[in-house]
């Protein structure tokens, strides 16, 4: 599903943020990316989304060559991408529904249809009833779980996750870890980035971790 | 996508943008204001002109001749002269005008009268005001009927009144031209207006389109919401516009049909039609939706998600 050939990221500022980083995870598997922050792991899943591009090297997702994707094709690739952001990036004066619809706007699905998968969506996570309210009028760990919502809703094949338990409490991380093993379950191919090495072990899944730039095991 | 579901989410975005647009009325009214005036001007000239070619094609008697005697030739001479260019072919109607006549009417409108007592005696002539015929009544066609008339013995002066005829026609014409180029200087200028408020709104929606961008959203899709808007400031730009054209109508059409009593006329300042409305509407619309797409696609190209 991804697959990372020698690939080195080098910021405009000079920083070299991946060196020669080298790795694959295998369609329907779940992987947690580690290591201290500043290690490379971001770098890695903006790399997959396409937020950034390789200095050097080949990213390939679902068999693309993502140094070929260009253009109007960036948007129609993130599309089979679930993002789900440790800040969330919801739109605060939207309500639940309209965030967690807008894949579905995106992707042109009728209006009925919409409604019916944003509720199927928010029961997923555990927040059916909430559909109306602001993003600002829920707690943290919810607003996590209507972006986790949002990243799933248009059923992609991969999900990838930015520190997705960054904010939360123990409990309340577990929780949001164990909804990614439930997608996972399903088929969703699954990246996760995070420093919680207590959490990794309670889920259980291959770990690739990272020391500066550099896979250092996998 | 079906092509309802298509129709479906423009309309929904439409919508939307009107009802972003309501959420902010100040602001909103201050750029439709802004481009209200900058229509309405343009607008406004054209009515003056409009109305002027209205005014002048009004007077049949443009090309009328007036036929000016020897001061020494008798009223019945005036009146053989009129005999035989009313003959003629080219003459539609001669009206004779006597000395005596014509010295009353201008005591009664020049209010010289006590001057004209100290005179002793009429200084003017018998005279005679000719109307060529239909066929004749072009530039060409009355200077060869004063050339004719001219050689009547008697004859001392033909005056044709067409050239301030020829000037104003030449005046309306420099008008036309302003009108049209102020027209294009002020749709340049709706545009730019719309395209900056249009800049700041994308600014203030930075985040939001960085999101639906990190979701798969393409530039288009981004855009679209920034065009509605830009469609709706140039529609109610040209709403206020023709209100306040309408407004200046009313205000300005008592004194002016007042005016034109004074000289006799019948005269009333008309509106705009709704033909030019209707135009001015599509038009504010396109430059707009223009006007936003230029600026709108431009800075949702530069915001990258991070």
């Amino acid at each position: 599903m991804i697959r990372f050939d020698q690939v080195t990221k080098r910021y405009s500022t000079g920083r070299e943020a991946l060196s020669a980083v080298s790795f694959a995870v295998e369609r329907g598997e779940m992987v947690f990316l580690t290591g201290h922050s500043g290690a490379g792991k971001s770098s890695i899943l903006k790399l997959i989304a396409l937020l950034e591009r390789p200095t050097r090297g080949q990213v390939h997702v679902d068999g693309r060559d993502t140094n070929a994707v260009k253009g109007r094709g960036i948007a129609r690739f993130r599309r089979d991408i679930g993002v789900v952001f440790q800040d969330h990036k919801l739109l605060h004066d939207r309500p639940v529904a309209d965030n967690v619809a807008l894949p579905l706007i995106i992707a042109g699905v009728a209006r009925r249809e919409i409604d019916k998968r944003v509720r199927a969506a928010l029961d997923q996570v555990g927040l059916l009833g909430k559909e109306l309210s602001r993003p600002l009028e829920l707690s943290s760990g919810e607003q996590q779980r209507v972006g986790i919502a949002r990243a799933v809703i248009a059923k992609p094949p991969l999900l990838i996750a930015d520190e997705p338990t960054g904010n939360l409490d123990p409990a309340l991380a577990l929780e949001v870890m164990q909804l990614f093993k439930r997608f996972n379950d399903v088929g969703v191919t699954v990246v996760v980035a995070t420093h919680d090495v207590h959490l990794i072990d309670v889920v259980g899944a291959r770990r690739i971790t990272l020391d500066d730039g550099r896979v250092t095991s996998q | 996508m079906s092509i309802s579901a298509y129709v479906a989410r423009h309309a929904q975005t439409l919508v939307g943008s009107l009802g972003r647009i309501a959420a902010h009325p100040f602001e909103a009214l201050m750029t439709m204001g802004v481009i209200g005036i900058g229509i309405a001007l343009p607008l406004c000239l054209h009515l003056v002109l409009q109305n002027a070619r209205e005014l002048s094609s009004g007077w049949a008697n443009a090309y009328d001749l007036s036929v000016y005697l020897d001061k020494g030739a008798s009223l019945s001479r005036a009146q053989a002269v009129g005999r035989e260019l009313q003959a003629r072919g080219d003459v539609a109607s001669v009206r004779v005008i006597a000395a005596a006549q014509a010295l009353a009417e201008f005591r009664e409108y020049s209010g010289f009268g006590a001057a004209l007592d100290a005179l002793g005696e009429n200084p003017l002539p018998n005279s005679l005001i000719v109307t060529p015929a239909l066929a004749a009544s072009t530039h060409d066609g009355t200077v060869m009927l004063r050339n004719a008339i001219v050689a009547i013995p008697d004859v001392v002066t033909v005056q044709i009144d067409t050239d301030w005829v020829k000037r104003l026609n030449g005046l309306l014409d420099l008008l036309k031209r302003v009108v049209v180029l102020t027209g294009g200087l002020l749709g340049v200028a709706v545009m730019l207006i719309v395209g900056n408020t249009i800049r700041l709104d994308i600014l203030n929606r930075r985040n939001e389109i960085e999101v639906m961008k990190l979701v798969g959203a393409s530039d288009g899709f981004a855009r679209r919401p920034f065009l509605y808007s830009g469609l709706w400031y140039g529609l109610g730009g040209a709403s206020l516009a023709l209100g306040l054209v309408a407004i200046a109508v009313a205000i300005l059409s008592n004194p002016v049909a007042r005016l034109a009593a004074l000289y006799g006329s019948r005269f009333t300042l008309k509106g705009l039609d709704w033909q030019i409305s209707l135009a001015a509407m599509a038009a504010a619309a396109v430059l707009g939706w223009v006007g936003s797409w230029i600026v709108a696609s431009q800075h949702i190209r530069a915001i990258n998600p991070s």
